[in-house]
């Protein structure tokens, strides 16, 4: 009974779907109230119904309901139970029905949290957002249901691909999606403001908190997918450049682009169309992103079997999604005038810089991913372009994107001038010379400048608060009262640009890193990086679906034992499968990393890696996450504040006003 | 300054990026396109030696050796698509997911002796998955019909003589 309710729930949920589609739209249109009012309470019982579908089907992994096809084909009764819940996401059916779900979240925390936005606009970004998820959540119903019966069951599952047996991947996609997904609320903003034809600064300072939201989201979700496949699939690498992975990065870049032009619109009520046109772009990566994947157009090793049926679906839903966007915002987004004035040296024109060069930088990712592609169908050529391609073309758009954000945060708002600007960051650029002169001794012209760069981003945050409170200007006890006053978003946009300079700097770390394949004999020592690698035996080590071949290696330096590293190799019997467990021992500055191959002649093939800086990737992304949330956390304060007068353009209150002239 | 002027330099500022990004596209694409290319076209027209290319088809049940120079790990295999074969070497850990009689996709060079250096060997995660340009280039040497359906069992992709095993 329990898969038929889910599937009950979840045709109930397109239905309700499809209501909150047309009702509100309807009534916003027609100024009627009631038809409106019923929004919110639609949004939410989507919402419900969904919840109720995904319950069950967490109810049948776990339970073990082989007579559900979905479940029979990807667990097994040995799985431990981690797997057998995250296991409802780890396939095609229910990642759909996980992103439908995340969806219909988004619609039920605008109907939660959006009491205080203008009843229509309330009711078309809900109605938006019910469009979307009718769309997809009939996808899942008609062409990827989960919940398919089958006759008679197996007396066991076939089991989940070993790989994704791993407990960072368990929460990977949630995160991911949350992100991707998220970005839906900004687009349905951007939507229902071409519907209204009005973007003004109340609508910058609700996007703005959803956006930001969505993009912690996304920068977790992309982290753990890189950190995923840093130590599980044994490379040692941590960024393939792979069509999944620049996928995830073009939401990043356009909705970090997004994240900065709407402080504009909220500050300064300029920028208008660009910005509901970066919501609607932001969005469609995250739509391709996703459904490119599964549409098994993009090739990838992160893809799940694909199906051309479910691809023209897909492609259909895509192309009716985003083309009717942006058809609308071709009709309508002359409408939206901006009315801020600025200088092109200003804070507004130093964002407006950062718009440039990250969408440009998302330009060249998607030409790099889809190249190919369009090349392999118009004329028969087959070829692929990998990291060279991106390192020689992300790189020199990223290095002006690194030297601009420490400035431009020094920058008032309308206009500036550049030259105090830059004398107030002198010792940033000297800590950014010195990384660059030690960095050289070590290694070559590009990692030598992105450390630099590295440097110069952090020493450059710490600038932005070290002259808001007037550091060693003013006595030590106004600064220290100017920073405890300060708010948190402030420090929140600084720690994110901070956090981008420790991740920079873990990337040009790879640059450093030492690495060596041996065949090693028991007992045998090798030498990578400074370290002793001795391999002191090799054993048998049961699992609860697997059995293990561990091999354990004493590393030391200088004669003292650092630590003892056990890398595994994994066979799965039902899947039949090998998986490779690394090992790493971290201190937080370098990672030791270690892999164990195939054993033969009485030794065992080993890689081992001295990899400096590794961790600081991903220290580096919880800095800016972190960030984000210290932004969000000001936020809400402000948008569950009482309702004030707008603030006519020009006027700054004291607090976030400009640095110091 | 005028509205004008300022539109012009946001226009201008917007057209040396993307102008730079469409620049350094082509630029790198010249450079970085790495080719696809099947073993009987390999055969039949070797790339110079050492421009790099992916060479992909069914490693050759029986083929895989495993040696070692020195202390370094060698496998040596050979990769056919039943029409031609080419040797590969491959100084590494081959990914889990390698087996005899599978797909598997290397990128490398060909070095002056005719042997494919390969710098990596890719293998995919779903053991029934054939790589897409493997299974078009099967299909092109005539050894698989995606139109009869599914293809063969692995196992039976082994050298050009029991080709015969796809419809």
């Amino acid at each position: 009974m329990i898969p038929e309710t889910g599937h009950f729930a979840l045709a109930l949920a397109v239905a309700l779907a499809f209501a909150q589609a047309v009702l509100p739209l309807w009534g916003a249109w027609r100024r009627d109230a009631r038809l409106m009012q019923a929004a919110p309470a639609l949004a939410l019982g989507q919402f419900l119904a969904l919840a109720v579908s995904y319950a069950a089907l967490v109810w049948v992994n776990v339970g073990d309901d082989f007579s559900v096809l979905n479940v029979a084909e990807n667990s097994h009764t040995l799985k431990p139970l981690l797997y057998k819940i995250s296991g409802s996401w780890g396939n095609h059916e229910g990642s759909i029905l996980l992103w439908c779900l995340v969806l219909a979240g988004c619609g039920g925390a605008v109907a939660l949290f959006g009491g205080r936005l203008p009843a229509s606009l309330r009711a078309r970004v809900i109605g938006v957002l019910g469009a979307t998820a009718a769309g997809f959540e009939l996808f899942a119903l008609l062409e990827s249901n989960p919940f398919l019966r089958i006759w008679p069951p197996p007396m066991d599952g076939r089991d989940m691909n070993p790989l994704l047996q791993d407990p960072g991947l368990a929460i990977h996609p949630p995160m991911l999606y949350a992100g991707y997904v998220g970005f839906a609320i900004p687009f349905a903003f951007a939507v229902a403001a071409l519907l209204e034809g009005r973007v003004d600064a109340a609508w910058g300072r609700w996007v703005r908190p959803w956006t930001l939201a969505a993009w912690i989201c996304l920068t977790l979700g992309i982290a753990l997918g890189s950190w995923w496949a840093y130590y599980e699939l044994g490379w040692g690498g941590f960024w393939f450049w792979d069509p999944v992975e620049n996928a995830s990065l073009l939401p990043w870049l356009t909705g970090t682009a997004l994240l900065h032009s709407a402080v504009v619109v909220e500050k300064r009520e300029s920028l208008k169309a660009w910005t509901v046109l970066l919501a609607i772009g932001t969005f469609s990566f995250s739509l391709s992103g996703t459904f490119l994947v599964r549409s098994g157009i993009l090739n990838s090793v992160h893809s799940f079997a694909n199906d051309p049926a479910r691809g023209v679906f897909i492609l259909g839903l895509l192309a009716l999604v985003i083309g009717t966007s942006l058809v609308l915002f071709a009709v309508r987004g002359a409408a939206l005038a901006s009315t801020g004035i600025f200088a092109p040296i200003s804070r507004e024109g130093g964002l407006v810089l950062n718009n440039i060069l990250l969408c440009s930088i998302a330009a060249v990712v998607v030409s790099g991913t889809l190249f190919p592609l369009f090349a392999d169908l118009l004329f028969g050529e087959k070829f692929s372009v990998g990291a060279p391609f991106f390192n020689a073309t992300v790189l020199p758009l990223a290095v002006p994107v690194f030297a601009a954000m420490s400035v431009g945060p020094m920058l008032s708002w309308k206009r500036a001038r550049l030259a105090p600007a830059l004398a107030k960051l002198w010792w940033a650029a000297l800590g950014a010379l010195a990384a660059g002169l030690i960095a050289a001794l070590h290694t070559t012209a590009l990692p030598v400048l992105v450390f630099a760069a590295a440097a110069w981003l952090v020493l450059g945050a710490a600038t932005d608060i070290v002259e808001r409170i007037r550091l060693f200007r003013l006595p030590i006890a106004d600064s220290l009262a100017r920073l405890a006053a300060l708010k948190p978003a402030v420090f929140g946009a600084a720690l994110a640009h901070a956090g981008l300079g420790v991740s920079i700097a873990g990337i040009a770390g790879a640059a450093l890193a030492e690495d060596a394949i041996v065949l090693a004999r028991v007992g045998e020592t090798v030498q990578v990086g400074g370290y002793d690698f001795t391999l002191e035996r090799l054993r048998d080590a049961p699992g609860p679906n697997y059995a293990a071949r561990v091999a354990d290696i004493r590393v030391s330096r200088n004669g003292h034992v650092v630590t003892t590293l056990s890398p595994e190799r994994r066979s799965f019997p039902v899947q039949r499968m090998t998986t490779t467990e690394a090992k790493i021992r971290t201190d937080g500055l370098t990672d030791l990393y270690v892999v164990l191959g195939e054993e033969r002649d009485g030794g065992a093939v080993l890689r081992l890696h001295h990899n400096p800086f590794a961790p600081w990737i991903w220290i580096g992304a919880a800095i800016m996450a972190f960030g984000g949330l210290l932004s969000l956390a000001d936020r809400r304060l402000r948008v569950g504040a009482p309702l004030r007068q707008p603030r006519p353009a020009g006027l700054r209150t004291p607090s976030e006003g400009t640095p110091a002239e | 300054m005028t509205r004008k002027h300022r539109r012009l330099a946001v226009l201008l500022a917007c057209g040396l990026g993307l102008g730079s990004a469409a620049g350094l596209t082509f630029w790198a694409l010249r450079d970085s396109m790495v080719f696809f290319l099947p073993p009987s076209e390999v055969a039949a027209k070797a790339p110079p030696p050492g421009r790099s290319f992916r060479l992909g088809g069914l490693v050759q049940a029986g083929s895989v050796v495993r040696t070692s120079a020195g202390s370094k790990p060698v496998a040596r295999f050979v990769v056919t698509d039943g029409a031609g074969q080419v040797t590969v070497e491959y100084g590494g850990i081959l990914p889990d997911l390698f087996r005899e009689g599978q797909g598997v996709v290397t990128l490398g060079a060909m070095r002056p002796d005719g042997v494919f250096a390969a710098s990596e060997v890719l293998a995919k995660h779903d053991e029934t998955y054939m790589p897409r340009e493997v299974a078009d280039a099967l299909k092109k040497s005539g050894h698989w019909n995606p139109a009869s359906g599914s293809p063969p069992p692995a196992a039976l992709w082994t050298a050009p003589k029991s080709g015969q095993a796809g419809g």
